[in-house]
């Protein structure tokens, strides 16, 4: 257990749009950025995803992955140290921020930039958790390939939802797609796009309220949301893409959150309640939650952090 | 290069189900996020604990055989293999101290 570095100006937590943008600004302003990335969690959500369209400057299109890639090493050409580790604890109160990583350093700070993003939401049943990698999966691209001719049910109504059920056709037979509304928030183009894919199918207002199955998942108990009645189904697969819930646990307690759990900043700034701690990305962001959107918080969040630390 | 072993359909029985220590097979493939993420960890924890248990790799696009005969349905999965069965599966990438938390008994 050493010490890596005893005292730095600005340390940010958590990788991502948000994260690697806040670093390449923060880097830029000779800042000397330290991020801590993730152990498993770095580039963030859209290292599991496979085609973004709508990040302006690809035209044709960028990977998820190439995309964070390439934001990486524009943090890291201009100086940011880059730590593949996850922070453990954090004491942000003070004007020494206390930071704690997954093989007990400790790094002092006297601004830090939280961009720890969300994680994938689950719906709550005993028997998601069981059948867990035995059927049950949150991650389209890394496990469609195992439901090659088989029948899967996706859970969800947005682009997330959109785009693993129509990655999902490229392996099984079937994707039936459930949703508790009659409606979908997708963007049109997402929606229309998996409405015209023949081997999707939409199940309306229904839910999910038990995954079946002894060792391996068999089916679903579904409940419609307009009569309340109950069946059961029979399916190979269940990708769940609910939505996601702001990372936020390691700051419970320390800094102002709203009811959901995003830390709540000041007016159009990236400030916390507390001085010295800016937040940005999906961490802060129940209404947007896009890569763009994230990238911009993360630039704003730099900005602040740089004024901040000039006036000290 | 990787501290683990890839082990395929030629080699699964002798170097896995016939081995004298406790061998975890990390389950992967090269387009799975989550796996590229765990794999350095699985690799640090070959060469901290060589001896105790050996690390090897199941390429599951190349070996869908291997993996569809255990039940692979998400990757990554570790299993562990004591005596050719398998007596731990952990689903999902974790950070470091949560897998040696896990394997603890076997390291």
């Amino acid at each position: 257990m050493s010490e890596i570095q005893n005292e730095v100006d600005v340390v940010i937590v958590g990788s991502g749009p948000a994260g690697y943008t806040a670093a390449i600004y923060a880097a830029r302003a000779q800042l000397k950025p330290v991020m801590y990335e993730g152990s498993i969690t770095a580039g963030g959500a859209l290292m599991n995803t496979t085609e973004v369209e709508n990040f302006p400057g690809f035209p044709e299109g960028v990977m998820g992955p190439d995309l964070m890639d390439s934001m990486r090493k524009q943090a890291e050409k201009f100086g940011t140290k880059l730590i593949t580790d996850d922070i453990v604890e954090m004491k942000l109160a003070g004007e020494l921020k206390v930071l704690t990583d997954g093989s007990g350093n400790t790094v002092h700070a006297k601004a830090v930039i939280l961009a720890t993003g969300s994680a994938y939401k689950e719906i709550g049943l005993t028997n998601e958790k069981r059948l867990s990698g035995r059927g049950v999966s949150w991650c389209a691209t890394c496990d469609g390939f195992f439901f090659r001719d088989k029948v899967v049910a996706i859970v969800g109504g947005g682009d997330s939802a959109m785009e693993e059920a129509n990655f999902l056709t490229r392996f099984a037979s079937k994707v039936v797609l459930i949703h508790r509304r009659d409606s979908l928030r997708a963007s049109k183009i997402m929606a229309d796009r998996a409405m015209a894919n023949p081997k999707i199918e939409f199940l309306w207002n229904t839910e999910v309220i038990d995954v079946l199955g002894a060792d391996q998942m068999t089916g679903l108990r579904l409940k419609s949301t307009v009569d309340g009645s109950e069946s059961e189904q029979n399916f190979d697969g269940l990708f769940i893409a609910i939505g996601h819930v702001p990372r936020s646990e390691l700051i419970i307690g320390q800094i102002d959150l709203d009811a959901e759990g995003y830390v709540q900043v000041q007016g159009r700034s990236s400030r916390t309640n507390l001085t010295g701690v800016f937040a940005c990305g999906d961490l802060v962001d129940h209404t947007y939650r896009q890569a763009i959107t994230a990238a911009g918080t993360g630039c704003e969040a730099a900005l602040d952090a740089e004024r901040f630390l000039s006036g000290h | 290069m990787s501290a683990a072993q890839a082990v395929t359909v030629a080699n699964f029985e002798a170097e896995v189900l016939q081995s004298t220590t406790p061998v975890l097979v990390d389950f992967w493939a090269e387009w799975c996020g989550p796996c590229r993420a765990v794999g350095p960890i699985v690799d640090e924890i070959a060469t901290e604990h060589a001896g105790k248990i050996k690390v090897v790799k199941l390429n599951t696009d190349e070996e869908a055989a291997i993996a569809m005969k255990y039940g692979i349905m998400s990757i990554p999965t570790l299993n562990v293999f004591v005596g050719g069965q398998v007596v731990k599966t952990i689903v999902g990438a974790k950070p470091k101290p949560a897998l040696l938390k896990e394997l603890a008994e076997y390291l």
